[in-house]
């Protein structure tokens, strides 16, 4: 069996995308993303326009998948938090809920302690919602145009 | 397992090509790279070797256009070929929504396309995952070669259950899209699938979603 997909409603998403916000405040952060295990770029807040959050996304799922690897090796559970610290910009990674990552970029306007405080009750809060996401799948009450797809729609897809 | 948000009508998809060391992978997204308009494509991402080799994956974000007002997302992915990059291999397999398996049609690489997807089936049956239930498409790539095995000899060891098979020169570009193309489909009709046997009555979260 492929595992169900992932759908993501209104209302999860609104919340997501306020505890996102809400950390970038909280934690002066400059940039807070999250993403899912397979690198999915679920929501980002904070200054991302000048950034490839899509190439951060896949990277950071690669290499939390890197790391998870090693933490097999070592009979470790998983290294659910990481801290990359760079000249100007650093980096925190946290897995939420063994399912997603939550990733905050900042600089010297905050600090390492203060952005561990806040990522823990943000992780509590995303925990919620992933939980009850994972008890909802893809339904045909959710209306979305999936299940009426034709050859057509498919065909479409490559030709412009 | 496609990621849908409904409220920014998006789906993304994750593709993965797997098969042994050499065979093409690379050159296969780096064609698709190079042909696809620079605004429906993100950077292409390759985490290699100084000699070239894929050390961990490549990665191309691709924008498919729109599926009935919903924006559609292909990531893709190739892995490390060689023997030795097993462990990092798999990684790239968890949350795959579809899968191309480019074989290499030289002879002498004939033990080693049997070999990757041995691993590919295991691999996938360590995610819980059945072979024969995944979106697959298999790639006879470098047909070109001169002494080239036979689509037949290769088809009976790298393509049992008959999945969809494209012959390529990805170095030339030909076959490329046509592969990824046929992936495409696979994973949308598995959608298509699971949205309409999807469960009928959800959990009542009272929500008032
Ligand atoms: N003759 C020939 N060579 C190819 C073809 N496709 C790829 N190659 C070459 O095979 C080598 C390995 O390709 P690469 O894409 O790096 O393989 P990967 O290890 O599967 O990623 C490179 O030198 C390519 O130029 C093809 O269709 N025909
Ligand atoms: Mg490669």
């Amino acid at each position: 069996m492929l595992s169900p997909t992932t759908v993501i409603r209104e209302e999860d998403f609104r919340r997501i995308q306020a505890a996102v916000d809400k950390l970038v405040r909280s934690a002066y952060a400059k940039v807070v993303f999250l993403v899912d295990k397979a690198g999915q770029l679920i929501a980002a807040g904070g200054d991302v326009d000048h950034l490839d959050t899509t190439s951060l996304a896949s990277l950071t799922a690669g290499n939390i998948a890197a790391t998870g690897g090693i933490a097999k090796l070592l009979r470790e559970n998983e290294f659910t938090t990481q801290f990359h610290e760079g000249k100007n910009a650093h980096i925190h990674i946290q897995v939420v809920y063994n399912r997603v990552i939550l990733v905050v970029i900042f600089d010297a306007k905050s600090s390492l302690g203060l952005v561990r405080l806040r990522v823990r009750k943000t992780s509590e809060e995303l925990g919620q919602v992933f939980e009850q996401l994972s008890q909802r799948p893809l339904s045909p009450r959710d209306g979305a145009p999936f299940g009426e797809l034709t050859d057509e729609d498919i065909d479409n897809l490559f030709n412009d | 397992m496609p990621f849908i948000n409904l409220v920014a009508r998006e789906i993304s998809c994750k593709i993965v090509y797997y098969g042994p060391g050499l065979g093409g992978k690379t050159t296969n997204i780096e064609h698709i790279s190079a042909r696809t308009k620079p605004e429906s494509r993100g950077q292409l991402i390759k985490l290699a070797t100084e000699a070239e080799r894929t050390l961990f994956f490549d990665f191309l974000p691709l924008d498919l256009g729109e599926v009935r007002g919903f924006k559609t997302r292909f990531h893709l992915y190739t892995t490390p070929g060689q023997v030795y990059y097993h462990a990092s291999r798999k990684l790239i397999l968890k949350g795959v929504d579809g899968c191309i398996f480019v074989a290499d049609s030289q002879r002498a690489r004939l033990d080693a396309n049997e070999q990757s997807l041995e691993d590919m089936k295991e691999d996938l049956e360590d995610y819980g995952l059945a072979f024969d239930q995944l979106p697959l498409v298999v790639q006879y790539n470098k047909r070109d070669i001169p002494g080239a095995l036979s689509v037949e000899e290769l088809r009976s060891v790298v393509n049992p259950n008959g999945a969809p098979e494209f012959e390529a020169v990805a170095r030339l570009g030909v076959g490329v899209f046509e592969t990824l193309k046929s992936v495409a489909r696979l994973v949308f009709l598995e959608l298509k699938k699971e949205q309409n046997t999807g469960p009928s009555s959800e959990p009542d979260g009272g929500s008032g979603r």
